[in-house]
């Protein structure tokens, strides 16, 4: 089994992001940049198949500026075993990306794409799904198990009131929730070995793909400020206060 | 042109987000048509039809729409699309889940988790966990969006009387079939419309100790929800998780206990009216969205403030 895990440069988590003065976008001027946590527990949980012998080759893909090859080494110390730079200097905006990984699954033949559900920077939650369609191969979102067995992948899903678990043929495409695992650390050595491993670049129009935004961004802005709150030194307080100054209870 | 919404049900009910969904396509302007996709949801369709504001409802009984499988639910909204301006659905698991499929199929953008309607054509949503809200403009044909709940007041369930059709098409894919569901029972109200939500984080320590937010809760009526870091140390199930990637709630009260407040569970509920936080740390980031903050210990704290209440 083949799998293609499509990976995200993003800013780290930790992150407080500020939207720019001028309303263009957020200030991402010399902000740490990491892989987005999602797509690393997609990635590992590829990493797994292939260390238990499931997987044969486990390739990682991302989409972006030069700059993306240093998330994609990441990839490769987790346990890639190559990968592709889709290298646009261009917003790249899900449509675009899935149409991206779709003429790329045309070439690489996966028998499974695993992404992150979502991106923390845009939060859209839409490129796998959309990459299913494209392919039109059955999704198993949020995933937060999986289960191989002839020819099919078992996905246990994490839905608004629990669990649900569907039955998919593969090929498949899944997108990994946080609980799907716990990805491993990287080590020296492998940060070493990452740096051997093979990164083909390629381009949108080699993909033969139009890429431009369809979505316009007018602006960017801070969300409302919440007013200063108080300290209230006991319960009878806060009780007294939340039922005559809010009027909540 | 009219505006289609998926409606989003289970067990044979309409979901409240439904209401809030049809309340975004209001703003938007134009004949409000709703699509309930299922087995056997006939009496969902005529809940359906007494939606204040809806005009027509479209009823897709089929044994392929059962459990909503996108493989099948998303090609009969992309076929049924073509006759309208907009396709909206409400920002759920099961709305997330379908419409990327939808506007991939239509070769359009989506527009995930809108908070406000600017025009017709133009959204506000938020991204980076929320701290940034963007302004974001679509020159799609047809508008496919996911709106967020908490983003919009409910319209009325009673007082319409839409027509209801039924929609034959039937699409089965093959490519996918439902295995089973594990869901959380509780008769606490549903955390995504509580009026009131109590919130345990990493401060309740083990799962035993939920007990005392769960009776706070059931004097105020409010559910119960969770930080990330309590979901993941096993104390509770995920589907109780406020934040960016749980639930998004936006109650008249949301009390956390034990919770820091990382950016990701802010993201979750800073839109809530009022905020209390119990911590016994003072530097805890939770404390600077909180409108009254109590520093003290969660254990001794939580029983009294249940008597008191």
């Amino acid at each position: 089994m083949k799998i293609l895990v499509p990976i995200k440069r993003v800013v780290d988590f930790n992150i407080k992001v500020r939207p720019k003065t001028d309303g263009s976008g957020v200030d991402l001027d010399n902000v740490k940049m990491a892989i987005n946590p999602f797509d690393e527990i997609a990635m590992e949980e590829a990493v797994r198949l292939k260390e238990q012998g499931k997987a044969s080759e486990v390739i990682a893909v991302s989409c972006g500026t030069p700059l993306s090859q240093e998330t994609l080494r990441t990839a490769l110390a987790l346990g890639a075993d190559r990968a592709i730079l889709i290298e646009s200097d261009q917003e790249l905006q899900p449509l675009a990306v899935a149409k991206l990984l779709k003429a790329l699954a045309d070439i690489e033949q996966p028998d499974l794409v695993i992404l992150g559900k979502q991106a923390i920077d845009d939060d859209c939650n839409q490129t796998g799904q959309m990459l299913a369609a494209l392919l039109d191969r059955p999704q198993g979102t949020f995933a937060s198990k999986l289960a191989f067995e002839g020819g099919q992948v078992t996905v246990t899903r994490e839905v608004d009131g629990g669990l649900e678990t569907l039955r998919l043929t593969l090929p498949a495409i899944v997108t990994a929730d946080l609980r799907l695992n716990e990805p491993r650390y990287v080590t020296l050595p492998n940060i070493m070995k990452a740096k051997k491993k093979p990164l083909q670049v390629l381009t949108p129009a080699e993909l033969n793909v139009d890429i431009s935004p369809r979505l316009r961004t007018l602006k960017v802005a801070e969300p409302p400020v919440r007013p200063a709150g108080v300290k209230v030194p006991d319960v009878a307080t806060l009780v007294a206060k939340l039922k005559h100054e809010a009027k909540v209870i | 042109m009219p505006i289609l919404v998926i409606a989003e049900h289970e067990n044979g009910a309409i979901a409240p987000a439904t209401l809030n969904t049809v309340a975004a396509a209001a703003k938007i302007g134009g004949d409000i048509h709703v699509l309930v996709a299922g087995q056997n949801v006939g009496a969902v369709g005529e809940a359906a039809a007494k939606i204040a504001g809806v005009a027509k409802v479209l009823v897709a009984d089929n044994a392929a729409y059962a459990h909503q499988l996108p493989e099948n639910v998303a090609p009969l909204v992309a076929e049924l699309a073509a006759g309208y301006s907009h396709v909206l659905a409400a920002a759920t698991s099961n709305g997330k889940n379908i419409l990327p499929r939808v506007a991939a199929q239509l070769d359009v953008d989506q527009i995930s988790e809108i908070i406000s309607v600017e025009s017709a054509d133009t959204f506000k949503r938020p991204i980076y966990a929320g701290n940034a809200i963007a302004t974001v403009q679509s020159s799609a044909a047809i508008k496919v969006i996911t709106v967020r709940a908490t983003g919009f007041d409910a319209v009325a369930a009673e007082g319409g009387s839409a027509a209801v059709e039924s929609v034959s098409a039937a699409h089965d894919a093959g490519k996918s079939s439902f295995v089973s569901e594990e869901l959380a029972k509780s008769d606490r109200p549903e955390l995504t419309a509580a009026k009131i939500v109590v919130s345990g984080g990493r401060g309740m320590q083990n799962g035993d100790n939920f007990k005392h937010l769960y009776a706070l809760a059931d004097k105020l009526g409010a559910a119960v929800g969770a930080s990330r870091a309590a979901v993941d140390a096993g104390f509770v199930p995920n589907d109780m998780q406020v934040g960016q990637t749980g639930k998004i709630v936006a109650p008249q009260l949301y009390i956390a206990v034990g919770i820091s407040g990382a950016i990701q569970h802010l993201a979750g509920m800073k839109d809530s009216k009022v905020i209390v936080a119990i911590n016994k740390d003072e530097e805890a980031p939770i404390f600077q969205v909180a409108d009254y903050g109590l520093v003290a210990d969660l254990f001794e704290a939580v029983p009294e403030l249940e008597k008191l209440v």
